[in-house]
């Protein structure tokens, strides 16, 4: 199989990924867009042989660091989010305040949470991919799961309690 | 039994399920008495789950035209497509061989070499392809052998492509006097006796890429290229030219440095 076949099959991944990265459709499908179209142009570093996947999302995590920078765009969601998800859809609500929540976290922790939580990889591989030693990413994660859930139990509390800020 | 102290580290390894089986043990002992730990690891693993159910869907979208798009349409798959356009095209409004082949524009040059790679290939597989007893001077069955010394001989690592999936499966090959010193030449045969021969050597301007060109020499159609160090020509007389370009491609894929 060849890397464009390969480079299809991950699109998938790579814009599941985006998506919970970016908090929106449309910036996570260029996000995945720029990240294929660097891939071509970096392909004779990829090593024949080793995990394509982990490579890829190396040159997403790259180009995403590299569009902050450039966009110097700290919350790209803050309060004023559109209401993207179909109000018949039931899961709608739930996504909303998920994304609010991880658009909330510091990015290199936001990645490093969804690098083990939806792509399941090994904390290694997560050090690898983000080149940040395993100790780094272990203290990320941590963070990332602490802050999250403090933020999901202010948002159930608010919700059941009808308490308007 | 004394307690080993459980870091942040093991938690979270603990709720993401990946302790081995005794260490797991341990943590399990040391959150049962510590309900409150108990429950923060519990609230990461409804979180994890809250998380991979929410993007679940995006797994099984159809994926957007654009994408699909910027995954295959490069270099070089996509140069060969718009190379097998403008052969297309050079074909209907009778452009003559041996006009140089580009994707975004057809250009008319007289030959840039003396003596152009295209046109030492096809006499080299004039003269070598309707060997029936000789055709190689080192056989397929020895083929990293025979990579190693030719390799060796021209001073650049020199690959012979696998063109089985094309139906054609390597000969042998052989070492020619070239311009500037060795030349390989690999030769490959179909099932029903139709012969290829891939005739590389070294260039001497190392950073130069060319599109694929093709030429005809007498009966020999021939497709050249240079992709960096090397220059390539693979000609045929038993082979059309859109066989033989299809054949170019699985070179130029497999040859890529």
């Amino acid at each position: 199989m060849d890397e464009a076949q390969r480079l299809v099959e991950l699109i998938p991944r790579l814009r599941r990924y985006a998506r919970a990265l970016v908090g929106d459709r449309a910036g996570a499908d260029d996000l995945v867009q720029d990240t294929l179209e660097r891939a071509w142009t970096k392909l004779h570093l990829y090593q024949q042989g080793t995990d394509l996947r982990a490579w890829l999302f190396t040159v997403m995590h790259n180009v995403h660091v590299n569009r902050m920078r450039a966009t110097r765009l700290a919350d790209p969601l803050g309060d004023e989010m559109p209401e993207l998800a179909s109000r018949t859809q039931p899961d709608a609500l739930v996504l909303r305040d998920l994304d609010r929540a991880i658009a909330r976290l510091p990015a290199d922790q936001r990645a490093v949470l969804l690098l083990v939580t939806l792509e399941e990889m090994s904390y290694e591989e997560v050090a690898r991919t983000l080149g940040i030693p395993i100790g780094t990413v272990m203290s990320r994660l941590s963070r990332a799961r602490e802050k999250l859930r403090a933020m999901m139990l202010r948002q159930g509390a608010a919700t059941k309690l009808k308490v308007v800020k | 039994m004394s307690e080993l102290p459980v870091s942040e580290t093991d938690l979270q390894a603990y709720g993401d399920g990946r302790l081995g089986a005794e260490r797991r043990a341990m943590v399990e002992a040391w959150l049962a008495s510590r309900p409150e730990e108990a429950e923060r690891v519990a609230a990461y693993q409804r979180l994890g789950k809250e998380v991979r159910a929410a993007y679940e869907a995006m797994l099984s979208e159809p994926v957007p035209e654009r994408l699909a798009q910027a995954a295959t349409r490069r270099f070089p798959w996509g140069r060969a497509a718009a190379i097998a356009g403008w052969i297309a095209l050079g074909m209907a409004i009778g452009v003559p061989a041996g006009w140089q082949l580009r994707p975004e524009r057809l250009v008319a040059q007289a030959a840039p070499d003396s003596t152009p790679i295209a046109r030492r290939a096809a006499v080299a597989h004039a003269t070598y392809s309707p060997e029936v007893r000789h055709p190689v001077e080192v056989g397929a069955d020895d083929e990293q052998h025979l990579v190693a010394w030719l390799s060796k001989r021209l001073g650049m690592k020199v690959r012979a492509p696998k063109l089985d999936e094309a139906g054609m499966s390597l000969v042998g090959g052989r070492l020619l006097p070239g311009e500037n010193g060795p030349v390989a030449q690999f030769m490959y045969q179909s099932q029903n006796g139709k012969r290829l021969t891939l005739y590389v050597r070294t260039e001497a301007s190392r950073n130069r890429e060319t599109a694929f060109r093709y030429a005809r020499e007498n009966n020999v159609g021939v497709f050249y290229w240079i992709d960096r160090e090397a220059g390539y020509a693979l000609a045929s007389t038993d082979l059309s030219k859109d066989e033989l370009l299809r054949l170019a491609n699985l070179c130029y894929k497999q040859l890529e440095p």
